[in-house]
């Protein structure tokens, strides 16, 4: 089932990421009054939290051109030296910006 | 586990307001963030109303970005409520670390206290209370911080966006994949992350080739998410 992204299409997209989201920030607080999360749940929780973003990245990284790829590179580099995101960021996309430019 | 002191758990206007100060140096990074992200969003095609509603109402950067690259003509109901719910589950996880601490609280300061819950004011706020002091403030004043920030850039962003033509040649077609790429890479770093990441990346390519559209993010989400499930790190007892 899709939506139309035309007129309240896409106020309803918003909502539901919306209401997604707030069942996300209170759905911690509410179950654990009930049960503690167990550990396999944390578990869990905490390696799909990268594998969703490595989910999202990995196509991108495959069938994106060289600026790509090479924006991606320089921002790990970064991030495992500097440590610092908005850096790492930045020089990614100047990289990208580069090597698109020859 | 941490015990709960009896002057951690205030919040009064006072704690709000210094609270709000202190997440104000971060926030100006996330107003750069923000920015990117209106940005992105223009490029994409939403209107600047749809921009500023998401991000006011949402207040999530990475599943904003993420459900850029699910826009479209058409967007898929099932990869959106997946997508989003797996990025954020994160959020998840802290209000369960927070709870010790928002019991203490009336049943609508406490949820409306994580209405405005981000990484940034979690992990202070988890910092003060495991040094006894009080958090509450630093999470409900530094979330508000962050919030007004995180919809302040997004408009920002929206304005630079109308004047730029070609973003490709200006690399800003990457501003998505670095801004996911670095928070990956900012979270825990280990072998087995390492394993699962792969794992996840696998999956996720395999779904992308195979697989109807869009079913990689969730593949590859739950690929990684069941394998730390099943092999899980060697307990930390306190």
């Amino acid at each position: 089932m899709s939506i139309e992204t035309s007129g309240y299409g896409t106020f309803l997209i918003i909502l539901i990421m919306a209401v997604v989201t707030l069942a996300t920030r209170w759905g911690g607080v509410f179950v654990m009054s009930f049960v503690p999360i167990n550990y396999r749940v944390q578990q869990f929780i905490n390696a799909m939290s990268g594998s969703v973003l490595v989910a999202v990245l990995a196509p991108l990284a495959v069938t994106g051109d060289n600026g790509a790829r090479l924006a991606l590179l320089t921002t790990a580099v970064m991030m495992l030296t500097l440590r610092k995101p908005l850096p790492a960021i930045a020089a990614g996309i100047l990289m990208a910006a580069l090597s698109r430019q020859f | 586990m941490l015990s709960v002191e009896a002057g951690s758990v205030s919040l009064d206007r006072n704690l709000v307001w210094s609270g709000f100060k202190q997440l104000l140096p971060i926030s100006l990074f996330v107003i750069v963030f923000a920015v990117a992200f209106g940005l992105a969003a223009a490029q994409t095609g939403l209107d600047a109303t749809s921009t500023l509603l998401m991000s006011t109402l949402v207040f999530a950067g990475a599943a904003q970005f993420a459900v850029l690259d699910l826009w479209g003509p058409h967007v898929p109901v099932l990869p959106l409520v997946v997508t989003v719910f797996a990025i954020n589950a994160r959020h998840l996880l802290m209000g369960a670390t927070l709870y010790p601490w928002l019991r203490e609280l009336p049943r609508a300061r406490r949820y409306g206290v994580m209405l405005v819950v981000s990484d940034a004011n979690w992990a202070m706020s988890m910092q003060a209370f495991s040094n006894r002091k009080p958090g509450l403030g630093l999470l409900f004043g530094g979330g508000l911080a962050l919030w007004s920030a995180w919809a302040l850039g997004s408009w920002l962003g929206l304005k630079f966006g109308s004047v730029i033509q070609d973003p490709v040649s200006l690399g800003l077609d990457m501003v998505m994949g670095c801004f996911l790429l670095a928070m990956v890479l900012g979270g825990q770093k280990n072998l087995r992350m390492l394993i699962i990441w792969s794992v996840a990346a696998g999956a996720s390519l395999l779904a992308y080739r195979y697989l109807p559209e869009n079913a990689h993010v969730v593949t590859g989400a739950l690929a990684g998410g069941v394998l730390g499930a099943v092999w899980t790190e060697k307990k930390h007892e306190h």
